[in-house]
């Protein structure tokens, strides 16, 4: 008999402690085929935790609950078994390696086990309207803010995971830079193609509402203090957070 | 080239691992010394000149004006030994305005078990000549209890410049201390990049280099001591010149029961000299040790010197970038480890780059 994996990532009753400190209290989040979401909520509410968690990384410990992708619980693997598994992510702040360049972050990423700047690499970076001398550069040393999104989203074109994360990629981006990766990020997540064909699932956090201009996410999720408080549409979400505040939104959103 | 078999048999392995190319593809000329015997001495150009020095101290009268004026011969008892008992070594003279293309080759070899091999070489590029000279030195895999002692005088004139690579490949068994003198004319510059990867067991250097007006003298150091390796490195140079100026860079990991000791010293004396010294130092066991001593010494109000130094473990921030984009643990490590040694070193031979890539990877298993 063949059993069909479900493709699909589902967060049951999450509860994440980052050093001690109970974050992530009790999450439930259902990402299906094809969709992407849209993670809202205040300064601290613990939406990086939730995205570092869901890619593994040693420092959060999940107390509670099961992580599952494509039919699996992952909570166990380490954070390169996902990654193989098809989990990316593009990193609110990634570290600098000296002595590393982005071009090398490109080549791991594509599983290229050269230093050389391939023509991809070189195609990947105009695309993302950087120059071919960028390549070169310690991966995140010295880079501004806007680059280093930049960066971040390159790698995961090169990279293409099925289940992709942005932690504010939007954030600090000029205008022009915005519409860049506003389109890239929806091409990345199949937004450009019709619903039915779209396999890609996305989860994005932010604070603007500008990216969604350029994506037209399935769903929204508010956060607040280590759980999600209220979902539903994006739109809808925004404009009550906008007019009435996260608080007084979510309290709106809960009665309803 | 020499064209006996049974010696190709033996050494041509460990000799590649430094860079020597006996087939002398892209290279200007070779020496090459195994134990006490001259093996190559040949130039490829009208422009070079290369010889063992007790030939050249034969042929050339004046040559006496440079023997010994580097390095004094009462340094310690090791310039003594070589000053009293002599195996050879290189004399390699670059002809005026000469721009060498291609890299002069040289290797120092010992094959034999309680081996002293005493070289003292001597390198002259002239006013306005470039060259670059890669020296490699090494030893028979599993030689026991030899030494390996080599004076090295150089001289580079009036805007020469002179690049000069060398690679350490010893074995666990072999006492190595190199006295190293390097005097900069105006507007020369000198670039030193030394790569020492292999178990040695006991390596004690400090060249020591003086920088004529205008002069620039830079330093690259990578350094893997492991297994009960110790490797005592330094560098002196002295901003002698005006406005001369010096960056000393360097790179070590320590693992395993090593010890590593990564010096650095700049004395300026004269107006307008800057030097730089950075110290990096890449801790993989609790049982190794890197102890780094940056020295600064200012003698002029016009001095403009600095230094950072570090030490510490891989991040596991970094290593777990590196997993997120698909690497495992162990890939990770070894991708960072190879990024933190890795120099900029021009005209590096492939044979070597793959050599030192190769020797990451072997030794980054387990870690
Ligand atoms: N090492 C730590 N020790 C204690 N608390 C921590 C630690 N790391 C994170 N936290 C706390 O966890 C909470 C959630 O942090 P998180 O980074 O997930 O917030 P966020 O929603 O992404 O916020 P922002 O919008 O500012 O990026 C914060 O209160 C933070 O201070
Ligand atoms: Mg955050």
């Amino acid at each position: 008999m063949v059993i069909k994996l479900k493709y699909s990532l589902e967060i049951r009753n999450l509860a994440v402690d980052v050093d001690g400190q109970h974050v992530l209290k009790d999450v439930n989040l259902m990402i299906e085929k094809g969709e992407t979401h849209v993670l809202l909520g205040p300064n601290g509410s613990g939406k990086t935790t939730l995205l570092l968690s869901i890619l593994g990384l040693s420092r959060y410990k999940v107390v509670r609950g099961e992580i599952i992708f494509k039919g699996r619980n992952i909570v166990d693997l380490p954070t390169d078994e996902r990654v193989k598994m098809g989990i990316g992510i593009a990193f609110q702040n990634p570290p600098i390696i000296r002595g590393i360049s982005l071009n090398t972050m490109l080549n791991v990423c594509m599983g290229k086990k050269t230093t050389e700047i391939t023509d991809d690499a070189v195609k990947l970076a105009k695309e993302l309207n950087f120059s071919e001398d960028f390549l070169t550069r310690d991966v995140n040393y010295g880079f501004s803010g806007g680059e280093i999104k930049r960066s971040e989203i390159m790698q995961l074109i090169a990279q293409q995971p099925d289940f992709i994360m942005f932690d504010e990629p939007d954030s600090g981006v000029d205008i022009e830079n915005m519409e860049l990766i506003g389109k890239i990020i929806g091409k990345l997540l199949e937004r450009d193609l019709i619903p039915s064909r779209r396999k890609k699932m996305g989860l994005i956090i932010t604070h603007l509402a500008t990216i969604l201009d350029y994506i037209n996410a399935d769903r929204a999720h508010v956060m607040l203090k280590g759980k999600i408080a209220c979902s539903g549409y994006p739109k809808e979400i925004l404009d009550g957070i906008r007019k009435n505040g996260y608080e007084k939104c979510i309290r709106t959103c809960q009665e309803q | 080239m020499p064209k006996n078999d049974k010696q190709d048999g033996y050494y041509k392995e460990d000799i590649l691992k430094v860079g020597f190319d006996l087939e002398e593809k892209n290279r200007s000329g070779s020496y090459l010394q195994i134990d006490h015997s001259v093996l190559a001495e040949k130039s490829n150009l009208e422009d070079i000149e290369i010889l063992n020095t007790v030939d050249a101290l034969k042929k050339y009268d004046w040559l006496k004006d440079y023997w010994w004026k580097a390095v004094s011969p009462d340094k310690d008892e090791y310039t003594k030994e070589v000053d009293i008992n002599q195996n050879y070594g290189y004399f390699i003279h670059v002809k005026p305005g000469a721009k060498v293309e291609f890299p002069i080759q040289s290797c120092l070899f010992v094959s034999k078990e309680s081996t002293h091999q005493n070289v003292h070489n001597i390198i002259i590029v002239e006013e306005g000549a470039e060259v670059h000279v890669i020296t490699g030195c090494s030893a028979l895999h599993g030689v026991n209890n030899a030494f390996h002692i080599g004076v090295s005088e150089m001289y580079i004139k009036k805007g020469a410049k002179l690049t000069f690579t060398m690679i350490h490949l010893w074995g666990p068994e072999i006492f190595v201390r190199p006295r190293t003198g390097v005097i900069i004319e105006e507007n020369g510059i000198y670039i030193s990049n030394y790569i020492c990867m292999n178990p040695v067991k006991d390596l004690q250097m400090s060249p020591v280099t003086y920088c004529g007006k205008n002069a620039t003298a830079l330093y690259q150091t990578v350094l893997y001591a492991s297994e009960d390796s110790k490797m005592d490195v330094g560098s002196v140079i002295y901003l002698n010149g005006e406005n001369s100026k010096t960056e000393v860079v360097s790179r070590t990991v320590a693992r395993d029961d090593s010890e590593a000791t990564v010096r650095g010293t700049i004395i300026g004396k004269n107006k307008k000299i800057k030097g730089h010294l950075e110290c990096r130092g890449l801790m993989l066991s609790d049982n190794a040790i890197i102890h780094a001593i940056p020295e600064l010494r200012a003698e002029t109000a016009d001095a403009d010197l600095s230094h950072e130094a570090a030490v510490g473990k891989i991040s596991e921030e970094e290593i777990e970038y590196l997993m997120s984009r698909g690497l495992n643990k162990e890939e990770a490590a070894s991708v960072i480890v190879r990024g933190f040694l890795n120099i900029d070193i021009k005209d590096l031979p492939k044979q070597l780059e793959e050599e030192i890539q190769k020797k990451i990877d072997i030794s980054m298993a387990g870690i």
